[in-house]
């Protein structure tokens, strides 16, 4: 290739074959026929925004672990694998197998007898429609930035990966999710990210597999990872006693507190993004097995993606490096251990599966932002505070439009954090702040029935508060570290768990005074939506091994187990 | 109304095939310097086959069906 050549065609990790790209094409062909299929059974807002209320706990269960498997989460996550070691699978075990269960047994029937559409609504419903209107914005909002924030990312790893423009890869890949999630509505875009989950699996299986081949197996695995780095970077809990003594500096308390019990039971039982996919189950025992099936799933992907970054510690020959380093050097990112791979192993054909898989985690994520979206903005911003007499093949309408719109918005944020990247750090923490104060509020809500509409706002809105005030204290004072996480060791994953713990302490706090201060609504109006009030429908007279709390069981006795076997 | 798992058993079915048959060409023509490790393997042959079969159970057994 002459020099004039090599230097227009960016440079790339990897090169995809004829069969590769037709994989990649037949890929989107079939979610959009899926899409196209699907419709002619979107045509109610029940339909288009709740799917029918019909899913099965198989496709509700794996569209609600598939919607949070998106590929910045797998290359995200095998690169912090890369940097901090097995660490990283806590954020998979205790930050979320406890919260999907919790989700699963305790919160999922107020949900669901509730007849909610959305998490907002909830908040409509238990305390009012001020905190409806506070959550209900703040989420909307964050979710299409986000959307944004994640699109421009993923555009970056193509044009790294496979030297695609960025423009190239944010236009195809978010008009597909438009136009499937528009025409199809939530049925359209579980059905897709059902399918999404399958390829991820399909695609990046056989990294794992074919590099535990390669490293000899898992005990040569360790030798070799204590060997070049720590025998820390094995070890789940053993160097959790102190900041200092392990790669992530945290201490296990951050762990157990910050995102076992606070961070974790946030994201997975009030982010609507998730909730949603649950929310369309067809019946009360679908609703509780959904999320253990999740949690099930869940406990797995470490395999295809932790695993992958410790074999990177392990095989690749070149050692990688943080982006600055990266981009002053020529070299490779963290982020970029789970291509790598995927050119280690993968030739014609398994390339371009796995290069389906990074974009179908994508596209779900997305679509997830999407649909949750669209039901927030029509069922709890427009429909009460703008129009609120609209008929009902109106909300449909107005949803179909806002997908439209929320794909288009997303775009452009994506382009403005093309323009100023430092965007991005801001975005991903100012999402952080909603999700701990929030789940203070719905978890009160559920189980205090003395906690009145002003505590639900003021408790809420403080919390929110003042995690934004810890983040900008960090900011304009890096010292302040020793303060919000305890240790002026800690490290950025360390400050997000003890922010998240506090916000969460100073929302129970602030919620609990003021309803003390308040006056409480009564029983009867409390009926269905908080715990002691409400009678909990029992899921049938069905054998034990159909029941949600014995699937529970054992997804627990698994939990421990593993935790006790990587300790 | 179709099943997704048909769908699921198309998408594993096709991407197996593409998959199988671009394993069996390097299988029978393979290259001088390979670009993969583990090539002596050929992932490709048996992981095509492997999705190519699941694929097609999944497509026969939630076949749509007339009513």
């Amino acid at each position: 290739m002459n020099l004039a050549l090599a230097m227009l065609l960016p440079e790339r990790l990897v090169r995809l074959s004829a069969v590769d790209y037709a994989i990649i094409v037949f890929y989107f062909v079939l979610v959009l026929a899926i899409g196209w299929y699907l419709k002619g059974r979107a045509n109610t807002g029940e339909d288009f925004f709740m799917a029918g209320r019909e899913m099965t706990a198989w496709v509700a269960g794996l569209s609600f672990l598939s919607a949070n498997l998106g590929a910045l989460e797998l290359m995200g996550w095998a690169g912090s694998a890369y940097q901090y070691g097995i660490l990283a699978t806590h954020w998979y075990w205790i930050g979320a197998i406890p919260a999907m269960l919790f989700l699963a047994l305790v919160m999922m029937p107020f949900y669901y007898i509730s007849k909610t559409h959305s998490v907002p609504g909830y908040l409509k419903l238990r305390f009012g429609e001020s905190s409806r209107a506070l959550s209900a914005v703040s989420f909307a909002f964050m979710t299409v930035l986000m959307s944004g924030v994640n699109m421009f990312a993923m555009a970056k790893v193509m044009q790294i990966v496979l030297g695609w423009p960025l423009s190239f890869s944010i236009w195809i890949s978010s008009l597909t999710v438009a136009v499937y999630v528009s025409l199809g509505g939530l049925r359209s875009a579980i059905f897709n990210e059902v399918l999404q989950f399958f390829l991820i699996w399909a695609g990046a299986l056989l990294i794992p597999i074919l590099g535990l081949w390669e490293a000899g197996g898992w005990t040569n695995l360790k030798l070799q990872i204590a060997h070049n780095f720590s025998a820390q970077y094995v070890h789940l809990w053993s160097g959790l006693d102190h900041f200092s003594t392990n790669p992530m500096g945290i201490h296990w308390t951050g762990i157990v507190f910050g995102l076992g019990a606070v961070l974790s039971m946030g994201y997975w039982t009030t982010d609507f993004l998730v909730v949603q996919r649950i929310l369309a189950a067809k019946d009360i025992r679908s609703a509780e097995m959904a999320p253990i099936i999740g949690a099930g799933f869940k406990m797995m992907v470490p395999f295809i993606v932790i695993l992958p970054g410790l074999l990177g510690l392990a095989v690749l020959p070149e050692k990688l490096v943080p982006e600055p380093i990266a981009l002053a050097t020529g070299g490779h990112t963290y982020n970029d251990v789970l291509p790598l791979m995927l050119a280690r192993y993968c030739g014609p054909g398994l390339l371009g599966l796995g290069i389906t898989a990074l974009i179908a985690g994508f596209m779900s994520g997305m679509a997830g932002n999407v649909s949750a979206f669209t039901t927030v903005w029509t069922y709890d911003i427009y429909r009460p505070l703008i129009n609120p007499r609209g008929s009902d093949h109106h909300y449909v309408n107005m949803g179909r439009w806002t997908t439209i719109i929320g794909v288009l918005i997303s775009v452009g944020t994506a382009y403005l954090v093309m323009q100023f990247a430092s965007i991005m750090d801001y975005v991903q923490a100012l999402f952080s702040f909603f999700i701990a104060p929030l789940f203070g509020t719905v978890l009160l809500g559920m189980l205090w029935k003395r906690a009145t509409g002003a505590g639900g706002f003021w408790g809420l809105l403080c919390g929110t508060l003042s995690s934004i005030g810890m983040w900008g204290w960090v900011k304009a004072d890096p010292s302040a570290l020793r303060y919000v996480a305890l240790s002026p060791d800690a490290k950025a994953l360390a400050q997000d768990m003890y922010q998240a713990l506090w916000s969460f302490l100073v929302c129970v706090s602030i919620t609990v005074l003021v309803s003390l201060a308040t006056q409480p609504k009564t029983d009867a109006e409390l009926s269905g939506l908080v715990y002691g009030l409400t009678e909990v429908p029992s899921v049938g007279d069905v054998p034990i091994y159909q029941k949600p709390l014995f699937w529970a069981g054992i997804v627990v006795a698994v939990f421990v187990v593993l935790n006790i076997i990587f300790w | 109304m179709i099943s997704i798992w048909f769908f699921i058993g198309l998408s594993l079915l096709v991407n197996g095939a593409l998959i199988l048959a671009a394993g069996i060409y390097q299988l029978v023509n393979p290259p001088e310097n390979p670009a993969v490790v583990l090539f002596n393997l050929h992932a490709g042959v048996w992981w095509g086959a492997i999705l190519f079969l699941v694929g097609a159970f999944y497509c026969l057994y939630f076949r749509p069906k007339r009513s």
